[in-house]
């Protein structure tokens, strides 16, 4: 493809982009106003607690006026717009700092045990899937895709418990909560770095385990659909070797389906894993903001969810941009 | 009995058995096959005739289903002269394929295994390959090599995700490591020229998906070919192309192989195209050769009934007729083979032997053979 239409075609996805954003943040702004829970009624109620406060009500007013929710939804939502084109995303409610601050705080670790995670998913479900491909029907492909349904199916919590009680309560390896260790702060920079891995094992261990199924049943299926193909016949009729059919003929027809997922993947690598995060005590985004939300707190939520939004845009344009590197055949049209 | 089940019909325990003889089956074959180092003496024989380029001798290759095994191909055998096209016809899985396949060992393992027979490929200095045999990494030496194969489908034969200068070039470099990366290049771009096509520098950085159907036949050519074969096996290469590109191909590739002096098996189940093509012609109908003759033969005197059934049921221009011949009924199931004639059922010249065992292969004449109790009388049995 010509190099000014690929970029007439970013910039027109882009653009899409931008109508989509708005109807998902209003979407998110609507829902946000509409929950059960207020952080402001909380406030007021804990206000009008204390002995000679105000009444409620009036707590209830001044608190609404501070926080600029005396508007409807519409009027909140365009101010809210305004302040997000002036780069103001306030202050989070919860939190009490500003929400740039508490998401950089929190982002960091979460994107680190996520990267981590889905680098080692790569390495080990692709290469599985193949084997599994390759010989499939034996006992190795049973092996593979057994282990594999094990990881789909156990659920998060019974997995990471399990994980905690072998490795932290029978064998001592790891602490069971926490990001860092006891003495943490005596530590020089690299020392630092070590703590955080050494805690940062059994939590990326087991998000990897539980993700792996799914990406290695997908490479499974492509490859198997692959080697059916009948390219391959006539690569194998050159008389290459079977180790070149299958990872040079087949491995590049393989991936093009797999782009989609690994494009998928990038909001989650910034979201953080809630449940892992929590069973583990790990301070990451997922974490802060589960706690945000059920505590109402609107800016930061928002600014999470906006942000989220904006990966999964982002990463469905570079799938889309990936698979024109990826088949030669969709550079064309 | 006390219910009739449908024909075809297996209980899952039948189906479990049957799986389970056949993983044993199969296991047995592939361990003697993926043995890292075979001795010589088992795969190299001596060809019958030094001017034959390959013997096929009573090849049987089965697909061990879990329905049962398949014997898609029981018993064929013929030989390809050198320099010679042998065109194998045939209806629709009567073995075509799977015997050429059984030649280059690409069937479908663990499935389908040869399991008996003898395959001469003649190597030259009186040294031959019993394919059959032959392990996997001298295989690799041979495919597309000694003997090449045109698949029937170019529109999905050639990798999408590579030029076809690269695909071409793979095969050049894989079976001449001696040749450096500019004359393998060179040598792709006169292929490409050779089979036919102007602007073959643009062609070699082009993707498949930018050629047409006839062009990619071609580039399947030229890949078969750039190693200068000894044998080309031509898979229908013609049937998915349109008619006015049959021909080109076609004479392309009679013109190619008297260039690199190769023979050709060209399998098909076009007639018109074996008239064209082929010296020789060998007839298969479920899984064995039922006439076999030089063309001539074949057609001027065509002798088992399903030939004359097949030749009946070609539109001939001129001849007007209400409704075109078809050979009544259909092909027996593949799993229950009958143990009369195969074409007994469907035949409408029986004669009293045809209720006996399988008829054998009688000499019409030096080169005609047919395997029919109607030519019993006329010919003398072929001498064994």
């Amino acid at each position: 493809m010509k190099d000014n239409q690929l970029a007439k075609y970013i910039v027109k996805r882009i653009l899409i982009s931008v109508v989509i954003l708005f109807f998902v943040a209003l979407i998110i702004y609507s829902l946000m106003r509409c929950l059960p829970t207020s952080y402001i009624e909380q406030v007021a109620r804990e206000k009008s607690m204390q002995p000679g406060s105000k009444s409620f009500e009036e707590w209830m007013k001044q608190l609404t006026a501070m926080y600029n929710m005396d508007k409807g939804i519409p009027e909140g939502f365009i101010a809210w717009l305004g302040n997000m084109f002036r780069g103001e995303f306030g202050d989070s409610w919860k939190w009490t700092v500003p929400v740039v601050d508490k998401f950089a705080d929190t982002v960091w670790v979460s994107f680190a045990m996520g990267a981590i995670s889905l680098v080692l998913q790569v390495l080990i479900a692709i290469p599985l899937g193949i084997i599994a491909a390759t010989k499939q029907y034996s006992k190795t492909d049973y092996t593979i895709s057994v282990i594999a349904l094990a990881g789909i199916s156990l659920p998060t919590f019974f997995f990471a418990s399990l994980m905690k009680l072998v490795f932290s309560v029978h064998l001592g390896w790891f602490d069971l909560y926490g990001l860092v260790g006891r003495n943490y702060e005596q530590l020089d920079a690299f020392g630092k770095l070590l703590d955080k891995a050494h805690h940062l094992v059994m939590p990326v261990t087991v998000l990897t385990v539980i993700s792996i199924g799914g990406l290695m049943r997908h490479t499974r299926t492509n490859m198997l659909e692959v080697l059916n193909a009948d390219y391959i016949r006539t690569a194998r009729a050159k008389g290459l070797s079977e180790k070149s059919v299958v990872y040079k003929h087949a491995f590049r027809n393989t991936m093009i389906p797999m782009v989609t997922i690994l494009g998928g993947s990038l909001p989650g690598l910034f979201s953080g894993a809630l449940i892992t995060e929590t069973l583990f005590g790990i301070p990451g985004i997922g974490y802060a903001s589960y706690h945000s939300m059920i505590s109402g707190d609107i800016p930061f939520s928002m600014f999470y969810l906006t942000f989220m939004a904006v990966l999964t845009l982002t990463g469905n344009l570079i799938t889309d941009i990936l698979y024109a590197v990826v088949d030669p055949r969709v550079r064309i049209s | 009995m006390a219910k009739k089940k449908p024909e075809g019909y297996l209980s899952a325990k039948e189906s479990r058995r049957i799986s389970r003889e056949n993983r044993k089956i199969t296991n047995e074959f592939e361990k003697k096959r993926k043995r890292k180092s075979v001795p010589e003496e088992e795969y190299v024989t001596v060809m019958k005739d030094e001017g034959n380029v390959l013997e096929i001798d009573n090849l049987h290759t089965y697909f061990f289903t879990d329905a049962g095994t398949v014997k898609s191909v029981n018993g064929v055998s013929f030989e390809v002269p050198v320099g010679k096209t042998v065109g194998v016809v045939g209806e629709s899985g009567c073995g075509k394929s799977v015997t050429s396949l059984s030649i280059m060992q690409l069937v479908q393992r663990p499935q389908g295994q040869t399991v008996d027979g003898e395959i001469r490929l003649n190597m030259g200095d009186g040294k031959a390959y019993n394919i059959v045999n032959t392990p996997n990494y001298k295989m690799q030496g041979i495919r597309g090599n000694y003997v090449s194969m045109i698949f029937q489908e170019p529109m999905t034969s050639l990798n999408p995700v590579f030029r076809i200068g690269d695909q071409i070039d793979e095969v050049i470099a894989l079976h001449n490591p001696e040749m450096s990366k500019e004359d393998v290049r060179k040598k792709t771009i006169e292929m490409i020229e050779l089979v036919g096509i102007a602007n073959s520098e643009g062609v070699a950085r082009m993707y498949p998906h930018e050629l047409s159907g006839g062009m990619r036949q071609r580039i399947c050519i030229a890949i078969g070919l750039a190693c200068n074969p000894k044998l080309i096996i031509a898979d229908e290469p013609t049937t998915a192309l349109d008619v006015t590109i049959q021909a080109q191909i076609l004479d392309l590739l009679r013109e190619l192989k008297d260039k690199i002096n190769s023979s050709i098996m060209l399998i098909t189940h076009d007639l018109g195209v074996i008239a064209e093509m082929a010296d020789y012609v060998v007839v298969m109908y479920a899984g064995r050769v039922v006439e076999k003759g030089t063309a001539t033969d074949i057609f001027k005197n065509p002798c088992h009934p399903y030939t004359i059934g097949l030749m009946n049921s070609k539109p001939v221009v001129g001849k007007k007729v209400d409704r075109l011949y078809s050979i009544p009924g259909k092909v027996p199931n593949p799993i229950d083979m009958p143990n009369y004639c195969f074409f007994k059922d469907r035949c409408e010249m029986c004669v009293e032997g045809c209720a006996g065992a399988y008829p054998e292969m009688v000499k019409l004449s030096d080169t005609h053979y047919v395997s029919c109790y109607r030519h019993y009388d006329n010919a003398q049995k072929e001498e064994k």
